[in-house]
């Protein structure tokens, strides 16, 4: 592979190496100078720390995200697990304070289970990921509806809440420093970290190869599942701030699966797996939020979103193909 | 063979994607696509001027029936003769319900079993039937009612063009029908019982929120969704009160009911425009979170409208908000069954029996933001009264 990637490059589009983060800085950089340009006081911090924290859910999805995808696979069940989250937390919460920590406990759980779920079924049954993970978020949302009988119940309690709506005021210097940004700066080191360690070179390995990595005594399964329960345990997170953010709602998650997926692919990370960093994942992430504030700017209607994020995965698989095919 | 996999899910992705665009219609906010924002657009085409007009006086009319219990009085009735329902008790009274999917239905449901309660002695048994919000499903509810031996049937039709044929079958089968709520296309029910309406509603939202703030200022409107005639009569009522007025529209912005999707509009708009000096909604349910926005971005809350649901009713006293509820009031439950006891006693009932449709403001606020009722209880319920208060309701 690397061999491959040291020829002379015949298309303009691989001038840069497959998975390299100049592409998304770029077009970061890009979209940041289009936003000075209409919207000025935008790039003020209190503005700009408010923007990061509102993007953090789908950032932290993003990270979820990029260790399955890097590994060979999807998730497409995070967006309604995002939502089963937030309605059981307001049912068993029920706006009783006291309640707050062990949901909160309770929904890390949650997320792991399923993820774990969703790795077993893929890995061990061989059912192919987005199959599973279709399924898995069709069950979420029949379940939810079915529990809920429609209409959501209960309320969170604003201990609960204040996760994702609450800040430390007055930070000098900074103003208002949300503690979603504190969630957001833990998990990005975290994330940043586990994809440098083994186990994070083994995954991308993993996706890259399954034969070899197998052949070469890596447990594929293993590796894929800790994928899967980490997508998980993100979901559960960004819950966990989304419910803090808006409240108790039914469609908390919808659409997330196909946001996090396009802001993976948007940072550089190969759909099929092999190629890609996690924080290139998260940046596309923040590149996708930043795109559609401009085009909020612009008054462009939020209906375009899921044209936007169709278009950005088609091409994106269409400049991974090209230059997968010609290698 | 992994490239193969790799297209076939995306082609999935892509397809999903497109199913899980549920925004609705969004063409029709006109104003949303404009940058500058260009008004209050076309009028609804569910507006019917004379229907506007016979509502707006209706809110100035004065209630025939007894002081302080709205759930019993009348505007401007028409009696009809009940006297070939006349029968004795104890009955049994059956009841379609078009579903229980929302808040509102959940609360009005509860007050219509109290007031079956309270009413005991005189009905023997109440037999409810859950459409779950489907209209073949109360097709068949109501054929199945037809058959057990019902002395009176109360129907809240899922929706109107569709359930016209099986309450006309119904009231062909000599029993007295008692429609509620959303109408029919049919006058063969003894008696249609609703408050005023979505004009109304609408009218009294929009000129609060115009005559409080300043004059040419920014005005988002958030509707839940196009094409349900409750609520596009709503707004174009409201249409009606802006345009007159003069006011800057500068969004009309479906929310699907869902407080997540509320906030971010809210959100974008203030980032788009830097202030907005009022909002109009044509429901209440996601009123908070529209206040929360505007606390949450350190802006003050311009005039707002809500409902008469507890966690607007709360926010609006705690952050002492200028704001206003007209209601849809869930008393109206109670209504249908003590109708059911006059038209079986053979009394004359009011044919439509439009309810008053209170307003609650600054001045009596304090008397419906009850602390300790929860935050999706509606306030308008008339239910004070009745068994099981407040526990049943909680």
């Amino acid at each position: 592979m690397e061999i491959a990637e040291r020829r002379p490059l015949p298309l303009r589009l691989r001038r840069f190496r497959a998975g390299s983060l100049v592409p998304i800085v770029m077009l970061l950089a890009v979209l940041l100078v289009l936003i000075a340009v209409r919207q000025p006081n935008f790039l003020a911090p209190p503005s700009l720390l408010s923007f990061l924290g509102r993007s953090t859910p789908i950032i932290l999805l993003a990270a979820g995200q990029y260790f399955v995808i890097v590994s060979g696979e999807f998730d497409l069940s995070v967006g309604s697990l995002v939502t089963a989250q937030v309605v059981v937390a307001a049912r068993l919460i029920d706006s009783e304070p006291s309640r707050t920590w062990p949901v909160v406990a309770l929904l890390l759980t949650f997320g792991i289970l399923v993820g774990l779920i969703n790795g077993l079924v893929t890995t061990r049954l061989r059912v192919p990921s987005f199959i599973t993970t279709l399924g898995m978020f069709l069950i979420l949302v029949g379940a939810v509806y079915l529990w809920s009988d429609g209409a959501p119940k209960g309320g969170l309690s604003e201990e609960f809440r204040r996760f994702g709506r609450r800040a430390f005021e007055d930070v000098p210097g900074l103003g208002r420093v949300q503690y979603a940004l504190l969630v957001l700066l833990a998990v990005a080191t975290a994330a940043v970290l586990l994809s440098r360690s083994d186990f994070g070179r083994t995954l991308v390995a993993v996706g890259g190869n399954p034969r070899t990595a197998e052949l070469s005594g890596v447990r594929v399964w293993r590796a894929k599942t800790i994928a899967f329960v980490l997508s998980g345990l993100a979901a559960a997170l960004a819950a966990i701030l989304l419910g803090g953010y808006s409240g108790v709602s039914f469609q908390a998650g919808a659409g997330l699966e196909f946001a996090a997926i396009t802001a993976v692919v948007l940072g550089g990370v190969a759909l099929g797996g092999g190629r890609g960093s996690v924080f290139g994942a998260m940046l596309g992430a923040l590149t996708l939020e930043m795109l559609f504030a401009l085009l909020n700017f612009y008054g462009v209607s939020g209906a375009l979103k899921s044209t936007v994020q169709g278009a950005i995965i088609l091409l994106a698989v269409a400049v991974s193909s090209v230059r997968s095919t010609s290698r | 063979m992994r490239r193969t996999i790799t297209v076939l899910a995306v082609g999935t992705l892509l397809v999903l994607t497109g199913c899980a665009t549920d925004e609705p219609a969004t063409a029709p906010s006109a104003a949303a696509s404009g940058p500058a924002g260009s008004g209050t657009g076309e009028q609804s085409k569910f507006f019917v001027q004379a229907d506007y007009d016979r509502e707006l006086a209706l809110l100035d009319a004065t209630p025939a029936g007894p002081d302080g219990k709205p759930w019993e009085q009348a505007l401007q009735p028409t009696m009809v003769d009940t006297a070939k329902f006349k029968k004795a008790g104890p009955h049994k009274i059956c009841f379609s319900n078009a579903g229980l999917n929302n808040p509102w239905r959940q609360v009005g449901f509860k007050t219509m079993q109290a007031e079956v309660d309270a009413q005991r002695s005189r009905i023997e048994q109440f037999v409810h039937i859950d459409a779950e919000g489907k209209d073949q499903k109360q097709i068949a509810d109501i054929n199945d009612l037809l058959g057990k031996g019902c002395d009176a049937l109360i129907v809240s039709p899922n929706t109107t063009a569709t359930l016209t044929p099986a309450v006309e079958s119904a009231c062909k089968k000599g029993l007295p029908v008692i429609v509620f709520d959303r109408g029919v296309d049919t006058t063969c029910p003894v008696t249609f019982v609703n408050p005023i309406g979505g004009y109304g509603f609408g009218h009294v939202a929009a000129e609060f929120v115009s005559g409080n703030m300043k004059p040419g200022g920014k005005v988002l409107a958030l509707r839940i969704l196009p094409g349900v005639d409750v609520l596009e009569t709503r707004w174009s009522a409201a249409k009606v009160a802006f345009d007159k007025a003069g006011v800057n529209v500068v969004g009309v912005e479906f929310t699907d009911g869902d407080p997540a999707k509320t906030k971010k509009i809210v959100n974008d708009y203030l980032q788009r425009y830097g202030t907005i000096d009022g909002v109009w909604m044509d429901a209440g349910a996601v009123a908070v979170a529209a206040v929360e926005a505007f606390l949450d971005a350190g802006q003050p809350v311009p005039p707002i409208n809500g409902e008469d649901q507890l966690d607007f009713l709360k926010l609006w006293k705690d952050r002492k908000l200028t704001a206003i509820a007209p209601t849809y009031p869930t008393y109206q439950w109670r209504t249908p069954v003590i109708a059911a006891l006059k038209i079986l006693d053979g009394e004359q009932v009011p044919s439509p029996w439009k309810l008053p449709q209170p307003t609650i403001t600054q001045e009596n606020l304090a008397q419906y933001a009850d602390p300790d009722m929860p935050p999706l209880h509606y306030a308008m319920c008339g239910c004070t009264d009745l068994p099981g208060y407040p526990d049943r309701w909680k």
